[in-house]
């Protein structure tokens, strides 16, 4: 063993000697190789935290949501419609939501505007998200003058202001009474933007969207399930967009790795057979370029994947975020919960490190099987 | 003395198959004693190296036999071939072939990473030998640095950093003045006075009239003259 | 003279160990336990009604994802990034990119 040991590290110090003759090239190579690795793993990081957190925040979403669709597009529900979803059998419970947006011209941003039923907000009052705070510059006593439907100045005072910490749900809500919320827009007591049910048995769901959609042709039930659905499917459709734009530079440094490891010059063959000649066996060069390899590209993966955890974890990928979280005026702070997917990790390992070291020991164990007697011709 | 090498009808063709397929080595019959220097002559073309790769187990005769301390290594797997050439051989080639980029130290240490012997002592071994061929000062240079005769003695430093019992070498003085050329048979003489055999090949007059040569075998075409 | 007192080979392994060990101390900080505000947030979703994370408010189908329309052809504002690879193509008109009173 402590032979062997000694063995490799003869092996290493050899390689590493034959990798510092061109020194600029080499570390150019395993900077562009390390920015890869950052680059796809910062992605992968980026999109599998948000998925989970996605996923575990959004079990306590409605299980399901009913519009109503006119001309195609969403309408108010009116409370009749509400009547006759509670007689449906196997619903616990149903209850308008008011909600919508507004755009603040003062900022050029969009709010998402709430009446909510759990809690009782005094007339001319307003909860409002962390996010509305820091753009608006509104703190908790303030008044925030909105304009309402009919161009009416509408002035409420913040009552309090929602905590950071549950910005990732709450950034961009503007709480309000139910009275005020229908002053603001114009809308009429007695009709809801959607409708929320809850369902008795889990199972039932999907039975209760059929009778929804039978008993009110004109709406359209979302159900919980799809909304889960949703998160991954725009997470993978996000990472898509940023992976796609990395394949050009994935297919550069394969061209570079692919030039650099295969393209076995003169030179270099002939060095392999001068370490045939002095007893090197077919073994121990293909080892030492296993070794070059597996340094190359370890080195470039571990140090690849740290960065990005640093980049996604540490410092909130100022990289990707924009790309990723999607582009807004209004920009949810949120910090996510490191996590790291083992299969991930794997299939990041199996992308960028076997491939690298394929392409640098088959050209080399092409030359490295022909007879040593070459260096003396 | 018992012959250290035996050839017994050794032949070697190149271009194997191909219609120019010639015979490079043509049925030689040589022994080989231990302790000697033997000098291969011949004009270029004659088969001088080829039958140094063959007596250096630096590849595998067509035909015939090649007897090594009396063990056949004509049919050997390259795995043992290798080993039996680590043991018994060092080569001063005639480009030198020092490994460019690596320091002369590195260079010489290298014939024994795969043996891997303690660090220090491999190291101090290769100081000794540089000390010995007055090198020692050029030890941490890089190769493309030294000058024609320094890269032989760095060349002859590699070889012998495995202490094998055969030195061969092939066309030492090609590229050396006449001085240099004599202070290679200076070290060829101490190399002999240790023990151990010495196997060169050369068409220069001056290492063939040199008192250390014990036996001159000619080729031409592939064959011994004489 | 110059000598190298240390092998390659073991700076080569000091660093690549040091990396290891921040490898591993990135992998053992990722624990899979849910976040510290998970519990509170989703009580927040749960006590709104919320359907949808606020990821990105700059348009109808990035702010509510799931409530959005099987093809939501219009944008809620003229610089937003957009599902259709038009957008990198075409700019927005200048009208709607300066914020006159109609902006809305």
């Amino acid at each position: 063993m402590r032979h062997w040991i000694a063995r490799q590290r003869y092996l290493i110090d050899y390689t590493v000697a034959a990798l510092a003759r061109r020194k600029a090239k080499n570390a150019g190579l395993l900077a562009v190789y390390t920015a890869l690795v950052f680059l796809v793993a910062s992605v992968l990081l980026y999109s599998h935290a948000l998925k989970r957190e996605a996923a575990y925040l959004l079990q306590a979403a409605p299980e399901v949501v009913v519009q109503k669709l006119t001309a195609g597009r969403h309408d108010l529900v009116p409370a009749s419609y509400i009547e006759k979803l509670r007689d449906i059998r196997g619903v616990r419970s149903v209850e308008g939501r008011l909600w919508g947006y507004y755009f603040d011209p003062l900022v050029a941003a969009n709010f998402t505007v709430m009446a909510p039923s759990d809690r009782a907000l005094p007339a001319g009052s307003i909860a409002i998200g962390e996010g509305i705070a820091r753009t608006r510059g509104a703190a908790e006593g303030d008044v925030m003058a909105v304009r309402g439907y009919d161009g009416a100045l509408i002035l409420l005072r913040v009552a309090e202001v929602l905590p950071q910490s549950a910005n990732i749900v709450t950034s961009d809500l503007l709480l309000m009474g139910e009275t005020d919320f229908q002053a603001l827009f114009g809308i009429r007591p007695g009709h809801y933007t959607d409708v929320t049910l809850s369902v008795a048995h889990p199972r039932e769901v999907r039975k209760v969207a059929e009778k929804v959609v039978l008993l009110l042709p004109d709406t359209r039930p979302v159900l919980r399930e799809e909304v889960l659905r949703t998160y991954e499917a725009v997470f993978d459709w996000r990472e898509g967009i940023v992976l796609t734009l990395l394949v050009g530079a994935g297919l550069a440094f394969a061209i570079l790795a692919w030039e650099k490891a295969s393209g076995l010059s003169a030179d270099e063959r002939r060095e392999i057979g001068v370490l045939k000649a002095v007893g090197w066996e077919t073994g121990d060069v293909l080892k030492m370029k296993l070794w070059e390899g597996a340094l190359v590209s370890g080195f470039a993966f571990l140090a690849g994947f740290t960065l990005a955890y640093w980049h996604v974890f540490t410092f909130s990928a100022p990289l990707f975020a924009p790309v990723l979280k999607g582009w807004s005026v209004l920009y949810p702070d949120f910090s996510l919960t490191p996590a790291v997917d083992g299969l991930q990790l794997a299939s990041l390992f199996l992308f960028t490190v076997v491939p690298y070291i394929a392409a640098t020991l088959i050209p080399v164990w092409r030359a490295a099987v022909t007879d040593p007697d070459t260096v003396m011709r | 003395m018992d012959a250290f090498i035996e050839l017994r009808g050794v032949r070697k063709a190149w271009n194997e198959g191909l219609p120019n397929q010639f015979w490079a080595v043509d049925g030689i019959d040589l022994d080989l004693a231990r302790g000697c220097v033997t000098l291969l002559t011949g004009p270029s073309g004659s088969g001088k190296t080829t039958l140094l790769t063959l007596l250096g187990a630096l590849s595998r005769p067509t035909e015939g036999r090649v007897r090594l301390a009396g063990e056949d290594v004509s049919s050997l797997p390259e795995r043992f071939l290798t080993e039996r050439r680590r043991h018994n051989f060092g080569f001063v080639f005639q480009q030198f072939n020092l490994i460019r980029g690596l320091s002369v130290l590195e260079n010489v240490m290298l014939p024994a990473y795969p043996l891997a012997p303690p660090h220090g002592e491999l190291r101090a071994r290769a100081l000794q030998l540089l000390r010995e061929l007055g090198l020692e000062h050029r030890s941490e240079a890089r190769v493309e640095w030294l000058s024609g005769g320094e890269a032989q003695r760095a060349a002859i430093a590699r070889a012998l950093i495995n202490d094998p019992p055969v030195i061969i070498a092939d066309e030492p003085t090609a590229n050396l003045d006449t001085h240099l050329s004599m202070a290679f048979l200076a070290i060829v003489e101490r190399l002999k006075a240790q023990g151990r055999t010495v196997i060169l090949s050369s068409h220069d007059a001056l290492v063939s009239e040199a008192p250390v040569v014990d036996r001159i075998v000619s080729l031409r075409d592939g064959k011994v003259v004489g | 003279m110059h000598i190298r007192k240390i092998r390659f080979s073991t700076v080569t392994l000091g660093l690549l160990s040091l990396l290891l060990l921040a490898f591993t101390l990135v992998l053992l900080s990722a624990t899979d336990a849910t976040g510290p505000d998970w519990a509170a947030n989703r009580q927040w979703v749960s006590d709104l009604g919320l359907s949808d994370l606020c990821l990105a408010t700059e348009a109808r189908y990035t702010r509510h994802l799931s409530l959005a329309d099987a093809h939501a052809p219009f944008q809620d504002h003229p610089m937003a990034l957009e599902h259709f690879p038009t957008g990198a193509i075409f700019n927005p008109p200048p009208h709607l990119t300066s914020h006159a009173p109609l902006d809305r």
